[in-house]
């Protein structure tokens, strides 16, 4: 654990009092802090969303903008609802500081401040900060922005909801005979590179990758955040993976390296989307028969002979600028009607 | 037993914390800023401004609390929890008083700093 007493934070003081500005300074300058002043919540305001401050003392009786309006603020700014606040205020009235506590503040110190007192106050709330920044760097690198943001909005629950998106699967043509054919760190870099590539073409357009097994990939489009034009969202996706394993085999080729292929199923309509697992480890994911319906295409394209295979419910959707191929109707495992199966062609831009 | 104009163990251990020029520094802001306050009370007052009226009555309980002045303090408390209504009672009575205070912790202030 980071020793919170030897660790140097950039503080903002606020108030609008001279002399409990400079006794703040003063005091958080001897705890080694480095700090900044405000004289009243608009200019405070204004600081916060110029520079990165790990820790707000903030006063609550001023002119102009009171400590009250600034916790408003804050709480309804995604980028400054975390910052800590330490509200210091000889304010009268427990009801005003069950206020800022409701309000968000983090703790209520009342002045004069008393120096070990705040010490420890900014210690715990410094070192409760930093837990946060870690678990959502933790977020930020095993789940996605979008899911990220949707559990930081929403919280975590377990449980799905209805909605409308596509769902694609892909996968790389031929892998595990090629893994086997190289040592297991070329494998891993080969598949290194493949996942940065496929991941910005999907995130570009969109979509979010659910799912990572091996080489294959499943992503949503339209989940967990409504996305108008999910069909065309996920074709250009798909269209641009293509596009960037061509501009990879350019690489893999001169360096003597075999060149390798995906193929791409996707499929659109309603998904039960949500967090599944336990309270400790969940995930989200999408389940459905658009879901199915999406791996079963991708499987299809080695007898189709085609990268990108959709079904009828997004080749309706995404209009005539892609140049689509009806493929006719196959019938798939488990689905009690043949679907009919449309290739998309790679090159054409919708 | 009277409260001192200053009390002397807040005043010594604000001194022990943060350092006696810093402390003959926040003196002198204060002793600066503190006339402003005394003035804004008293023009809230005669306006008839209660936001104002409090919030000047806050900062002198508050930098009065600060220093020891805890005399000063007190009445600047009853000043902000009161308002203008309470203040108005007994003619401004009470704002005079606190005016006289300030002169005493003026004073006694003056005399610390050096020290």
């Amino acid at each position: 654990m980071r020793d919170t007493k030897s660790w140097s934070a950039r503080l903002l003081v606020v108030d609008d009092n001279k002399v409990n500005r400079l006794l703040l300074t003063r005091s958080l300058e001897l705890q080694g802090h480095s700090i900044a002043s405000a004289e009243n919540g608009r200019i405070a305001l204004e600081m916060l969303r110029r520079e990165p401050f790990d820790l707000l003392l903030l006063d609550m009786e001023m002119p102009e903008m009171d400590g009250f309006q600034v916790l408003e603020q804050l709480a309804a700014d995604r980028q400054l609802r975390d910052l800590p606040v330490i509200v210091t205020s000889s304010l009268e009235g427990i009801d005003n500081i069950v206020r800022c506590i409701e309000l968000g503040a983090e703790d209520y110190l009342t002045k004069p401040v008393n120096p070990v007192l705040l010490k420890a106050r900014i210690g715990a709330s410094l070192e409760k900060k930093h837990l946060r920044d870690q678990q959502k760097e933790l977020m930020r690198r095993f789940a996605t922005p979008e899911v990220a943001q949707d559990l930081q909005t929403s919280g975590f629950t377990l449980g799905g909801k209805l909605v409308e998106a596509s769902v694609m699967f892909s996968d790389i043509r031929g892998f595990t005979s090629l893994a086997e054919s190289q040592p297991p760190e070329e494998t891993i870099e080969l598949l290194n590179t493949y996942y940065a590539l496929m991941f910005d073409a999907i995130s570009g357009h969109g979509g979010v990758v659910t799912l990572m097994m091996g080489d294959g990939l499943m992503s949503v489009f339209g989940a967990p955040v409504p996305l108008p034009d999910h069909e065309a969202c996920a074709v250009r996706a798909a269209q641009e993976m293509i596009e960037l394993i061509g501009m990879f085999n350019v690489e893999r080729k001169a360096a003597g390296k075999p060149e390798i292929s995906i193929s791409i199923g996707i499929a659109s309509g309603t998904v039960v989307a949500g967090y599944t697992g336990t309270n400790e480890r969940a995930t989200y994911t999408c389940i459905g028969d658009t879901v199915n319906l999406a791996a079963r295409l991708e499987t299809h394209t080695r007898v189709a002979q085609r990268d990108i295979l959709i079904d009828p419910a997004t080749r309706d959707a995404i209009g005539p600028q892609f140049t689509v191929e009806p493929l006719g109707p196959v019938p798939f495992k488990g689905k009690a009607l043949a679907v009919e199966v449309f290739a998309v062609d790679p090159g054409t831009r919708g | 037993m009277t409260t001192p104009t200053i009390d002397r163990a807040t005043f010594d251990a604000l001194r022990e914390t943060t350092g006696a020029d810093f402390v003959a520094e926040l003196v002198d802001t204060f002793l600066e800023e503190a006339p402003a306050m005394l003035g804004e009370l008293r023009s809230a007052f005669a306006a008839g401004d209660a936001d104002r009226f409090r919030r000047a009555a806050h900062s002198l309980k508050s930098n009065g609390n600060t220093f020891g002045a805890l005399a000063l303090g007190a009445q600047a408390r009853e000043l902000e929890l009161g308002g203008i209504a309470k203040a108005a009672e007994d003619g401004g009575k009470r704002l005079e008083a606190l005016a006289q205070e300030y002169a005493r912790v003026a004073a006694a202030l003056g005399e610390m700093r050096h020290a």
